[in-house]
């Protein structure tokens, strides 16, 4: 397969440049600009992601890794360029412990089915954490009921940080196999301390996964630092296409786990008495794979590159400071959540007003936002709410933005109160 | 700001959605079920009781948005004397007045508020749950959902 591409130009920080590279940025929504402040539930798409996509679509399409033709080969090196890419944007060491999901979900399913099935054994455990996003909490679930794996929840304080010493209570009988928590919470927006989490539970003897579709549109991750067993993230969040997801898994874990599922592509030979499984990551790949989408994805790691990840996160720092301050300052309005270490993802609640009523008063101008449970029941019923409202920034995401949702946010209390 | 609003955020909505009339469990009841909308997380328990083969009484118990309240609140006036299959209809000609925005069977007068939901599509399941968790605690089925 083709090297790994080459490190992509880079470019200056430049805001207007930026939101003109995203057209839909430019729609009106019932006569008003558009205000998209829903990027942690999918993020909006350069062009450059779309061009590639309709690239492939008009001049070089086949299906992948079976063709002998010229069209097959070329879509093959595409598509697979995908993985040095993702590769080169976690730092893995080896392009190989890259295995190509449709979505962070299915990494989840994954690791829970494959290395909770073929290595965990029964009367281990799991360890996820209170605010964890559902996709990071039912497989575990499922495979506590097939499998008698124990599954553990490590507390968070009241300011939506992870308890440490809560954890490490969870670590202590050496049961624990496998600690799968979240990088950046997709509710709260805070930033766990992963690096002490990967020493905490190695001291321990657990595997480690994380939970990066949120964290990885903001900053940086290498694995290789971090030394994280399994790291899950999704395309559609980080500017690229949906029906993608990427798990990282570490080289050594991938000879002991099994395939997740069965089909073409993930196996060496096949006959009715037996099969003999491909090598990583094909192994974990059955079926025909997301080959545009990972086209498209390729563009965008390459795009958020350009940008670099030390722009993007002191733009991220920027927004979440300036949106504190200025939602801070509405009476009635209470921000969920307070970690030291947060980012773009901010939730609250008003008095007065269920995050629903919020949430059409602001669509009425153009301002979008979610509203409800987003996908973590379970943390919203530990901070004894109901639902929450949550602004969640992108790369595009201006100020001005913010302070169109903050004065809004002042008019809807009057049309409440 | 918000003008355009009033067509979802009537006054009687507003008024109802902040303080329900009928939003207390009821002490006696022979028919429950809880509604619930996990994706949004809008919930209502209703409590139903009967009185000569007829609803006597509706309560009901809620954490949702002003559209679910609200529907809760009209709804328990709206059934109270009706005989169960006259309110499994009147939920029925209520579920397509918040889809086109008409109703004006004689029977609605109370529901009608609630007809601007209709431009509102994300939201109809709200105004829908209440009646989705009436017609289970009628059929004696504990649960239900509107999403
Ligand atoms: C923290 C987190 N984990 C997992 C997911 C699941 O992503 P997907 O639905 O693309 O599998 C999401 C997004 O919804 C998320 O925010």
């Amino acid at each position: 397969m083709n090297a790994m591409s080459k490190s992509v130009a880079s470019r200056t920080f430049d805001i207007e440049a930026i939101r003109a590279d995203f057209p839909i940025l430019a729609e009106k929504i019932r006569g008003k600009d558009l205000v998209f402040l829903d990027s942690g539930a999918s993020a909006q798409k350069p062009v450059v992601v779309m061009e590639a996509m309709l690239h492939a679509m008009q001049h070089q399409y086949a299906n992948v890794h079976r063709g002998l033709h010229w069209m097959s080969e070329r879509t093959t090196e595409a598509y697979e360029a995908a993985r040095d890419a993702a590769a080169r944007l976690m730092n893995a060491s080896d392009r190989r412990e890259i295995v190509i999901t449709h979505s962070s979900t299915e990494a989840f399913n994954l690791v829970a089915h494959s290395f909770g099935r073929g290595v965990l054994k029964p009367g281990q455990a799991v360890v996820v954490s209170q605010m964890e996003h559902h996709a990071n909490i039912v497989p575990w679930q499922m495979l506590r009921d097939a499998h008698g794996i124990e599954l553990r929840v490590a507390p968070i304080t009241d300011a939506g940080e992870l308890d440490m010493d809560g954890l490490e209570t969870l670590l202590a009988d050496g049961k624990v196999g496998l600690v799968s928590i979240t990088h950046m919470s997709n509710v709260l927006g805070t930033y766990t301390p992963v690096e002490r989490i990967v020493k905490l539970a190695h001291a321990y003897g657990a595997k480690v996964m994380l939970d990066g579709s949120q964290a990885i549109v903001h900053r940086r991750v290498d694995v290789q630092a971090l030394d994280v067993d399994f790291y899950a993230w999704t395309g559609h969040k980080l500017y690229g296409p949906t029906g993608i997801g990427i798990l990282y898994t570490k080289r050594e874990l991938q000879e002991a786990m099994p395939p997740f599922m069965g089909g073409g592509d993930m196996i060496s030979s096949v006959s009715f008495e037996h099969s003999s499984w491909a090598e990583a990551p094909h192994k974990f790949e059955a079926g025909t794979p997301p080959i545009l989408e990972g086209i498209g994805l390729r563009a965008a790691i390459e795009y958020v590159e350009a940008i670099g990840y030390d722009a993007i996160a002191a733009h991220e720092s920027q927004l979440t400071e300036h949106a504190l301050a200025r939602l801070s300052d509405i009476e009635g309005l209470t921000i969920v959540g307070r970690a030291q270490d947060r980012g773009g993802v901010i939730s609250f609640t008003m008095d007065g007003a269920h995050a629903h009523d919020v949430a059409t008063l602001l669509d009425r101008q153009g301002i979008a936002v979610r509203a409800g449970f987003h996908c973590a029941e379970p943390l919203i019923r530990r901070l004894g709410l109901d639902s929450t409202s949550r602004a969640s920034f992108g790369v595009y995401t201006t100020m001005g933005e913010i302070d169109v949702l903050a004065d809004t946010l002042e008019r809807v209390r009057g049309f409440f109160g | 700001m918000f003008d355009e609003l009033r067509d979802l955020y009537d006054s009687v909505i507003l008024e109802r959605g902040r303080k329900p009339r009928n939003g207390t469990k009821l002490a006696v009841f022979d028919a429950e079920a809880k509604g619930d909308n996990p994706m949004c997380g809008d919930r209502v328990h209703v409590f139903v009781r009967h009185e000569a083969g007829r609803i006597a009484e509706l309560g009901f118990a809620a954490r949702g948005c002003a559209v679910s309240v609200a529907a809760a609140d009209l709804m328990a006036e709206a059934v109270s004397g009706l005989s169960d299959s006259e309110a499994l209809a009147l939920g029925n000609s209520f579920e397509k007045m918040t889809k086109t925005g008409l109703g004006d069977e004689q029977s609605l007068a109370t529901l009608r508020p609630m007809a601007g939901v209709a431009a509102y599509p994300s939201r109809i399941k709200c105004a829908m749950l209440p009646w989705v968790a009436l017609a289970a605690a009628l059929a004696g089925e504990g649960t239900a959902s509107s999403e």
